[in-house]
């Protein structure tokens, strides 16, 4: 019988929860890694039993640990991001040049064929690979390196690359996302990559169509139609439907545009999430009530998701890498909010229940679809 | 030998309780100390010195027999009885936000 396993990662330590097919009880071990910010924890296409996971903090840094046992014993590997070559320098927040730092691993993409390949979204932006397991990383440097980097500037949280897509169909592209530098591509497995960023339109920058600049949130991807992206930007809702070459707005009839989540259906490529959040500067579900919604069309006509979620004060925040959805048939849809809360939904969103009530902020949630 | 007490994040990362007891000879700065700690600990590294700069991290603080000496050269002499082993060199998380 299939099994699904969830990977939380929270402000103060990791949690694996599992389950059964019928997803109706769930078993919880952790804190893994306690009292650290744990950003994201995923699991390898390729071997589901390698994890990884960022581990950091502000007293003792950046720490990269790897399980080989789905998480049952980690051991530490490595924790040296060094840039290549002189850093340089991007934007500061007010525009003067500010010198390239490595502050923290946000996102973790392991290889979709290979255990020991995995990628690291770093803050500041940049892009690293390992090609052992995670011992020795690599910068990508073509990314940093292609002309813009000096006028990237970060957002809030600060400039962090924190999405990650590879081609299924492709091994030679991929996708990342920066924030508050926009989306890019690459179609040679990382050498040289483009900015992907026309037709978003960014109301608070100086230039509201530029070509870099942009404050994406989250990029999703159906492994069935690879050159179909989904994003929520830091203010609307975009698709492109050639692999970012140019975006249009799917927003619809949101209640808010704003927000960070977005993902996919497993099963269904039109089928997107996505979580409403009030504004930019309140960052909680409008009116207090948390709705998921949900297109069947691929945007534009979206539907509220509310059975089994609070619906009167509630003021928590999804955040950007804190949905995902497992492969069963009945595609389950799950997703953690700085409250603490972990809520699953076993039926592609209809209904909801939380199954992990008191959790630290949750900052990532990934899962597992396991035999 | 020298002494070197660890916070207790670290000391879950390392897998020590207690103290740690570096027997080497000859460890008299508080770099020789760091770089014998990291060779016998490797999931140390970086978490008490910045990986690059080898600068002590911001938010870490070294004491010894009632001093704090963070702000000491790396390559400063470590009190004598530090040195050895009567007294043991402190690294602590310092106290850091609400």
């Amino acid at each position: 019988m299939s099994k699904v396993r969830i990977l939380v990662g929270t402000r103060k330590g990791a949690f694996v929860v599992t389950s059964d097919a019928k997803r109706a009880h769930w078993d919880v071990t952790g804190p893994y890694f306690a009292g650290w910010e744990i950003y994201h924890v995923k699991g390898s296409p390729a071997d589901p039993n390698r994890l990884y996971a960022s581990q950091s903090s502000g007293w003792f840094g950046q720490l990269i640990q790897r399980s080989n046992d789905g998480g049952k014993s980690w051991e530490p590997v490595g924790n040296q991001f060094i840039y290549n070559g002189v850093p340089g320098t991007h934007q500061w927040y007010d525009g003067t040049p500010h010198p390239w730092e490595f502050k923290r691993v946000w996102h973790l993409e392991p290889s979709l064929t290979d255990p020991d390949t995995v990628y690291a979204g770093v803050e500041d932006a940049a892009l690293f690979r390992s090609t052992d397991g995670g011992h020795t990383w690599q910068e990508l440097s073509g990314l940093r390196g292609h002309g813009s980097g000096p006028q990237w500037q970060p957002g809030a949280g600060g400039m962090c690359l924190h999405t990650i897509i590879q081609d299924p169909g492709d091994p030679q592209r991929m996708f990342i996302a920066i924030s508050a530098a926009g989306a890019f591509r690459t179609d040679d497995g990382g050498d040289t990559w483009r900015p992907i960023n026309r037709g978003l339109t960014s109301l608070h920058i100086p230039n509201p169509t530029a070509e870099v600049g942009h404050c994406v949130h989250h990029i999703a991807m159906h492994h069935s139609r690879p050159g179909v992206l989904f994003m929520q930007k830091h203010w609307d809702v975009m698709r492109s439907d050639n692999a970012g070459d140019d975006w249009r707005e799917v927003s619809g009839n949101l209640p808010s545009d704003f927000g960070f989540v977005i993902d996919v259906h497993a099963h269904e490529p039109k089928t997107i999430y996505v979580v409403p959040i009030k504004s930019d500067s309140e960052h909680f579900p409008p009116d207090g009530k948390l709705k998921v919604y949900r297109s069947r069309t691929g945007g534009n006509e979206w539907e509220a998701l509310t059975n089994g979620l609070p619906q009167d004060n509630c003021y928590v925040n999804v955040l950007r890498d804190a949905m995902a959805v497992d492969s069963l048939d009945s595609c389950g849809v799950y997703f953690g909010t700085t409250g603490g809360q972990v809520y699953a939904s076993p039926d592609a969103g209809d209904t909801w229940a939380p199954i992990l009530r008191d959790l630290p902020a949750v900052l990532s949630v990934e899962v597992q679809t396991l035999p | 030998m020298i002494r070197v007490v660890l916070p207790s994040h670290l000391k879950i990362l390392a897998r020590v309780n207690g103290e740690v007891k570096l027997e080497a000879e000859g460890l008299r700065t508080q770099r020789l100390v760091l770089d014998a700690l990291e060779a016998r600990y490797p999931m140390l590294r970086g978490t008490i010195r910045d990986p690059i700069t080898q600068n002590r991290r911001p938010f870490v603080r070294f004491f010894a027999c009632e001093q704090d000496l963070s702000h000491e050269l790396p390559d400063a002499e470590l009190p004598n009885s530090v040195v050895i082993g009567d007294e043991p060199f402190i690294i602590v998380g310092a106290i850091a936000g609400g």
